[in-house]
């Protein structure tokens, strides 16, 4: 917060972890002073509102959000040390009064108009289509529009609870993350340490930039690539053939696809994955590494005192994201192998809801399909953030 | 005391500038010297790790720069380069399908990446201040969107209902920000000293002179990391393709890469491969090629930023 020294160090300001953001929960409890919409015209005037705590009192009755702000104000209030530089009048208990709502409008307003068109775009392209998840409670046609589609209540939902298709997409996703999460998650840690390990610095930087490189490519690329090297016609086969052995069929075969998936996502992302590492590796003092050796500590039992510990928050976040993220799994590479290997092996959920939806026309359905996944999605992440907390770490999001 | 002083010297090598503290370019003392087993193998390990990435890369490159008679000979894809021959680059290129899918790859790459980068930019500084008008508000707008997507089909109802389907700016927009980029690019600006913007101010400055004066220059390394971003994002991007675009003439170059490498339709020209046309494998391999070549020659100029931290205060939080 030491940043924030433009003169608006109210009560209402963020706090460091609200201004970090990354608290859903805490929407309600952040900054009610700020928002316009808590502002409404019932509240006293600018001459009144000079009367601090007694109009925190007013408009704590007059908007929803009006407990939290004054937990919030008394919280945060004292502590604020930044320097005053423009700010309007504070009153004695720190509490912000609302007109200077109109001057930091005022003042700040070029910084709110250069938001405005991220907001917009995010108004349009991510909220409306929140929205349109309705079509999820109707029996929707495109030919009447959301509008005049008739309300069927959950009757898509319980239809696709019900769906064997939908559980056999949830059963390849899961089965999908849970592979790739044991074989997958921890190459990266393995390469940072490696290279952390190597002594000459420009070797290192070689390395990394070669193993960055597929990060950047598409997966229609990285398939085509391992189509080329692992395919019927490809590289490997080819010198099977020359050498008069029988050709193995590696991109087409359902059975193994789950091992082709996770190496294609070895190959393009795990070299971006060391990043965090070794931003991590490097920031662990070196003197506790030269205080384990003089212990006598080997080079194994410092791997495990020194260096795990000291990427355990990054693994655990790292963990959680994946968690979160553990209904959405390789859509593109799904879709590109679709053909060869079938749908048996390669329908998960995203590509559910797509095939369902958008290629049998299926709307509703899909779209209630979507929200189930979209809803159990972000309870995922909020319940791994709980239990990183519980871990005593401090998750995506802090406190 | 004799060992300390002769690790020591190479920090003190004439002509050597001083590096930053972690990079240590010799071992420190106490770190005993591993033994040749964990070195070989070290080295096994980081040869097939950086053999698995170039490799397929050079033979797919070789492929397409060879002659037909060298691709017979090899039974397909050539390791050994023989006959270097750029007939297939010059088949694809001289109009047709590809080249119109190149043509609509960079020009949506080159709009979508200035527009994302001008809307990104200016939020991210109008978001750089905690504490000023509905900074707060906007900024969690931005981030529940991290947190809960709409899903495929509103998105698709969404741009068929906008009238977007079969137009670019299908493949524009609605990817054209990433909420994770402009909190990257904030944090940046959010550490720059405040001292410097304030005195901008004193002297009359507003905030877009501000921004493009002041901010903007001192943010050039992370400013070219989130182009890149956004540019390879714009480029690789292929399932919004597939979804808003059912017109085959402006497909993108992944789309197209798609049809011809993975679903086996053939690269035009490829029939009348006796006439001294290139054959199909070196004609696949140079769209493969082409799809990977604007990514080789924007990455070695921004690659060296990542580790420069740029994006792991974001990550961090």
């Amino acid at each position: 917060m030491a940043r924030t020294g433009t003169g608006t160090e109210s009560g209402a300001a963020a706090t460091p972890a609200q201004e970090a953001g990354l608290r859903p929960a805490a929407a309600g409890t952040a900054a009610a002073g700020e928002r316009p919409t808590a502002a409404p015209p019932a509240v006293p005037g600018p001459g009144s509102g000079r009367a601090g705590g007694a109009v925190a009192g007013t408009a704590a009755a007059g908007s929803p959000g009006a407990g939290a702000k004054g937990t919030g104000t008394n919280k945060t209030g004292p502590t604020k040390t930044g320097p005053t530089k423009t700010g309007p009048a504070k009153t004695g208990d720190g509490t912000r009064p609302r007109a200077n709502l109109r001057l930091r409008f005022k003042r700040d307003r070029s910084l709110v108009l250069m938001a405005l068109p991220a907001v917009l775009l995010l108004a349009v392209f991510a909220y409306l289509p929140m929205l349109g998840n309705v079509v999820a409670f109707q029996d929707y046609s495109p030919y009447v529009g959301i509008p005049d589609s008739p309300w069927v209540g959950l009757e898509n939902f319980t239809r696709v609870l019900a769906d064997a298709d939908f559980w056999h997409a949830v059963r390849n996703t899961l089965v999908i993350t849970a592979f790739q999460l044991v074989f997958f998650f921890p190459i990266p840690i393995a390469l940072a340490m490696l290279l952390n390990s190597l002594v000459n610095p420009r070797l290192r930087s070689v390395i990394q930039a070669v193993v960055y490189l597929p990060h950047f490519f598409s997966w229609v690329l990285v398939v085509s690539v391992f189509q080329q090297i692992f395919g019927g016609a490809g590289l490997l086969n080819q010198s099977l053939r020359a050498n008069g052995w029988p050709a193995v069929d590696i991109m087409t075969n359902p059975d193994t696809f789950l091992f082709l998936l996770t190496s294609q996502a070895v190959w393009k992302d795990a070299g971006w994955g060391i990043i965090v590492f070794l931003a991590a590796l490097s920031a662990i003092d070196p003197a506790q590494y030269e205080a384990a050796a003089v212990d006598g500590a080997g080079r194994w039992k410092r791997m495990w005192h020194v260096t795990l510990p000291g990427l355990r928050s990054v693994i655990v976040l790292l963990l959680i994201l994946r968690l979160g993220d553990s209904l959405t799994v390789g859509f593109e590479q799904m879709i590109l192998q679709r053909d060869a290997v079938g749908a048996g092996a390669s329908e998960v959920l995203d590509t559910f809801v797509y095939y369902t939806g958008v290629q049998n026309g299926d709307w509703s359905y899909a779209a209630a399909a979507g929200l189930i996944k979209g809803l159990v999605s972000l309870a995922l992440i909020l319940t791994a953030n709980k239990i990183a907390h519980i871990f005593g770490e401090s998750g995506v999001y802090s406190k | 005391m004799s060992i300390l002083t002769s690790k020591t010297p190479v920090s003190a090598r004439p002509g050597k500038p001083a590096r930053p503290p972690r990079i240590k370019p010799e071992r420190p003392v106490w770190d005993e010297e591993p033994g040749a087993g964990a070195k070989i193998g070290k080295v096994v390990v980081l040869a097939v790790v950086v053999l698995a990435v170039l490799g397929p890369l050079y033979t797919i490159v070789l492929t397409s720069i060879s002659s037909q008679g060298t691709i017979t000979r090899a039974g397909g894809l050539v390791l050994v380069p023989g006959e270097i021959s750029f007939a297939a680059y010059q088949q694809i290129l001289s109009g047709g399908v590809v080249t119109r899918a190149v043509l609509v790859s960079v020009g949506i790459t080159a709009t979508g990446t200035a527009l994302s980068m001008l809307v990104s930019i200016l939020c991210a500084y109008g978001l750089s201040r905690p504490g000023s008008f509905a900074h707060t508000p906007i900024l969690f707008t931005l981030l529940i969107t991290m947190f809960f997507s709409a899903g495929i089909i509103p998105a698709y109802l969404l741009v068929s209902g906008l009238g977007m389907i079969n137009t670019y700016w299908a493949l524009i927009l609605p990817g054209c920000i990433s909420v994770f980029n402009i909190i990257i690019l904030r944090g940046f600006f959010m550490g720059i000293d405040r001292g410097i913007l304030d005195s901008a101010r004193i002297d009359g400055a507003s905030e877009w002179r501000t921004l493009t004066q002041i901010v903007l220059p001192m943010s050039k390394a992370v400013t070219a990391v989130i182009a890149l971003f956004y540019g390879v994002g714009y480029w690789n991007a292929f399932f919004n393709a597939i979804l808003y675009i059912n017109d085959s003439s402006m497909n993108p170059l992944q789309v197209v890469l798609r049809s011809y490498v993975l679903q086996g339709v053939s690269v035009p020209g490829q029939v009348d491969v006796g006439s001294g046309a290139a054959a199909g494998p070196a004609l696949q391999m140079a769209v493969i090629v082409l799809a990977m070549v604007p990514i080789l020659i924007v990455y070695p100029f921004v690659q060296k930023h990542f580790t420069k931290g740029v994006m792991i205060g974001a990550v961090k939080g």
